[in-house]
């Protein structure tokens, strides 16, 4: 056996070599094209994130930094903005599920139905996503919720015979009127997405759905639905991980914290503790409060909806 | 090379790129500011921005100017936008270590400077010998940029507060505009009448957001003779009858008089535009407000005139003051100091130069005469010799500042942690001036919650 066995060794020595060079090959070009994203995460999240950590249990004073274990924390849960800001940004969450998530899968059923100017009326709706977040902010500030009988949304209240509105000056009316501008802005992303979606909807469905004698509504219901689940979820997801991070709308329609702290978000508590209030520290230690609730609720939505799909 | 060599090496790759690129984003200088000829380099912020014309062209003349005068010295302007210091972009420059040598900041700004590590101890460096003028400089300044003994900062700027009225809307009014009202139940009666001419127009402005709001309190404040924080600086002390009649008086004017104006939560710019549109009768603020609305926003110098700030019963008790100086970035080398306080004599501090060059300013769109800076002492060499160019060159109506400079109250600086606790009292100035039913008592117990807590952790 060993003699038939002998020869054998060299060619197959000679083939692991080659195999291991081509591995060796593969892996560098793969590691090389890799590096610069490696980089640029490793830059731009990762370090920010754990200096980030690190800092929400440190204090600096008089340039001299030091450990206060969890002094941070504590300090910006005593803040009397904390749970006004959580309690602004889930009223927000809420109100842009209700009226952000719907209303794009509505206009994209609707829009779907079109056979005409198709083009056209995806183009309007998408508009708005094109326009800086900034400008469509300031022309919603500036012309639609101008206080006065002059503003856009008060002259058509008047028009119809109704009372105005304050808008951004009525803590009431700061979430609702938010919410609006910020659906206006991105619903167009929204609506693209579900019509893609609703394309991919086999016509034999709906057809059979007909015969069986389904209305509009139960056929969405029962086609529409079930067809576009896995988009819907996804886009439920990112539109509750996005509202959370509610920004730009308090800082530009209600210039921060709006009356009585009616538009302070977690995200611009954040912004006021660090740039404005000289506490880097807590605006940190807030920070990493708000990655592990926005964590968790991405933990128990996956399992939910791995659940829901096995 | 096998894999796990060759892992080594790809690591090793990373680490020296990450190390590579962090570098490149440091802006530490690693010649000492001096180079092989010997000349000095500083770094310098507040260069004008180009949409400034003028001032860019006097600051490079003025630099060009300096350099020719010291050939061993070389100024390097940097530009931080238009107002210099807004305050994120501040905190951000601080954070990161990317200030300037040489770096422009409010004199509230100390507390956050020396926290930040950033500022350098300058007394040994500042005497009449290295600033012709310092012994002119008023000390009240010079206190400001002092902590513990040591000097942190070179005043080059200050203000004061006072009543800024449009004499075009008074007249509409029938208002005496030589007769400015000297308290507050006048300032009322007077924003009444200026409202009823022209419901499109608020009587008296007011700010109540972007940490102008807490600002603009605190000045009201003053006026009736209370204060923002005790005496050890240690807890809040607004929550008074004085902090009351202050928000008492924006209410009775909001709501009872209806001469404030519909559209509140006004900051910086929004008030200065609706000024320079003709839509505002009245609101405190310094003498060089008056420069903003006219070369920012497109206003006219002849409407707007300034009166000392009222009081409750008489004119103000004390008025707000407040500035801007530079600081200096730790581990400058004595060249740099030397060379940077050099520049801000000659460009700041200097009678007849730089920023009080009048001569070349009279002809350019940009007011000469206004009563500020009030930077020199009463009486000193230096401040007669910029009252005297001042007036000399004047270029604007200065009898429209005159009862202001006639009558110069008490000035009080502003608190330790003024942005912090400016941010807090925004809420209570945006409660009163948008909701009717905002229980006063209610606002400034949360702000004094707000503050208390502020100051026990910055302790």
């Amino acid at each position: 056996m060993a003699l038939l066995t002998a020869p054998a060794p060299a060619p197959v020595a000679e083939a692991g070599v080659l195999k291991k060079r081509r591995k060796l090959h593969d892996d560098l070009t793969g590691h090389g094209f890799l590096i610069g994203a490696v980089i640029c995460f490793a830059v731009f999240m990762w370090y920010p994130m754990i200096r980030g950590l690190v800092m929400s249990f440190q204090r600096t004073r008089r340039g001299v930094t030091t450990w206060v274990g969890w002094d941070n924390y504590v300090r910006i849960i005593d803040d009397p903005s904390f749970w006004i800001a959580w309690r602004n940004t889930f009223t927000f969450t809420g109100l842009a599920l209700v009226l952000g998530f719907a209303l794009p899968f509505v206009v994209a059923i609707v829009l779907n139905e079109f056979r005409h100017a198709k083009g056209y009326l995806r183009i309007l709706v998408y508009l708005p996503v094109m326009l800086p977040p900034a400008s469509a902010l300031y022309l919603f500030k500036f012309y639609a919720y101008d206080p006065s009988e002059a503003g856009l949304f008060n002259a058509l209240l008047t028009a119809v015979g109704l009372p105005t509105s304050e808008w951004m000056q009525s803590p009431a009316m700061t979430m609702p009127a938010m919410v609006i501008a910020s659906t206006w802005m991105n619903m167009g992303g929204a609506v693209l997405i579900y019509l893609a979606a609703l394309q991919n909807i086999p016509g034999e469905l709906y057809e059979a759905a007909e015969l069986d004698g389904a209305g509009i509504l139960k056929r969405i219901w029962h086609v529409t639905v079930p067809q576009t689940r896995l988009i819907l979820a996804l886009l439920a997801m990112m539109q509750i991980v996005a509202t959370m991070q509610l920004f730009i709308e308090p800082l530009i329609l209600a210039n921060g914290a709006g009356t009585q702290d009616s538009a302070t978000s977690v995200a611009y508590l954040i912004y006021q503790h660090g740039f404005f209030q000289n506490d880097l520290n807590g605006a940190a230690a807030l920070g990493v409060i708000m990655l592990v609730v926005l964590a968790a609720f991405s933990a128990i939505y996956l399992r939910l909806s791995t659940r829901g799909d096995s | 090379m096998s894999v796990p060599q060759y892992r080594k090496v790809a690591a090793l790759a990373l680490v020296a790129g990450l190390g590579l690129s962090l570098t490149a984003c440091s802006t530490k200088s690693d010649d000492g500011g001096t180079d092989a000829a010997g000349k000095v380099t500083i770094t310098v912020d507040c260069q004008p921005v180009a949409a400034q014309k003028e001032l860019l062209d006097n600051w490079n003349a003025d630099v060009a100017e300096f350099q020719k005068q010291n050939p061993d010295i070389v100024i390097k302007s940097i530009s931080v936008g238009q107002q210099c210091n807004n305050p994120p972009d501040f905190t951000a420059r601080l954070a990161g270590g990317t200030t300037t040598d040489v770096f422009y900041g409010y004199m509230t700004d100390l507390q956050q400077v020396l926290d930040s590590g950033q500022a350098m101890d300058i007394t040994s460096y500042v005497s009449k010998d290295t600033v012709a003028t310092w012994d002119s400089v008023d000390p009240a300044l010079k206190e400001v940029f002092t902590d513990g003994g040591k000097l942190y900062g070179v005043p080059v700027k200050n203000y004061s507060m006072g009543l800024v009225y449009n004499k075009t809307l008074f007249r509409k009014a029938g208002l005496d505009v030589d007769n400015p009202p000297k308290t507050w139940p006048e300032v009322r009666a007077a924003a009444k009448k200026i409202s009823a001419t022209d419901k499109s127009v608020a009587g008296y402005a007011e700010y109540s957001a972007g940490n102008t709001g807490g600002w603009h309190f605190t000045s009201l404040l003053y006026s009736q003779g209370g204060r923002v924080l005790s005496e050890d600086g240690k807890k809040a002390a607004f929550n008074t009858a004085e902090g009351k009649q202050v928000l008492q008086n924006l209410k009775d004017m909001r709501y009872g008089d209806d001469s404030m104006g519909s559209r509140q939560l006004l900051q910086w710019g929004d008030l200065l535009t609706n000024a320079a549109a003709g839509k505002v009768g009245m609101f405190i603020g310094a003498p060089d407000t008056t420069q903003a609305i006219v070369s920012q926003f497109k206003g006219r110098f002849e409407d707007w005139a300034v009166a000392p700030l009222p009081g409750q019963t008489d004119l103000a008790k004390t008025t707000l003051g407040g500035g801007e100086g530079y600081f200096f970035k730790k581990d400058l080398t004595k060249e740099q100091v030397e060379a940077g306080l050099k520049w801000i004599a000659y460009q700041k501090l200097t009678p007849g130069k730089g920023q009080f060059d009048y001569v070349r300013a009279k002809p350019q769109n940009y007011p000469v005469g206004l009563p500020q800076p009030l930077l020199f002492a009463p009486g000193s060499e230096a401040q007669k010799q910029e009252v005297e160019l001042r007036k000399a060159n004047a270029n604007v109506p200065i009898e429209n500042f005159q009862l202001f400079e006639d009558k110069q109250l008490p000035i009080v600086g502003e608190p330790r942690d003024a942005q912090a606790i400016y941010a807090i009292l925004d809420s209570a100035m945006s409660g009163v001036l948008t909701d009717p039913n905002a229980n006063i008592d209610t606002l400034l117990k949360t702000a004094e919650e707000k503050v208390d807590q502020l100051l026990a952790a910055g302790s």
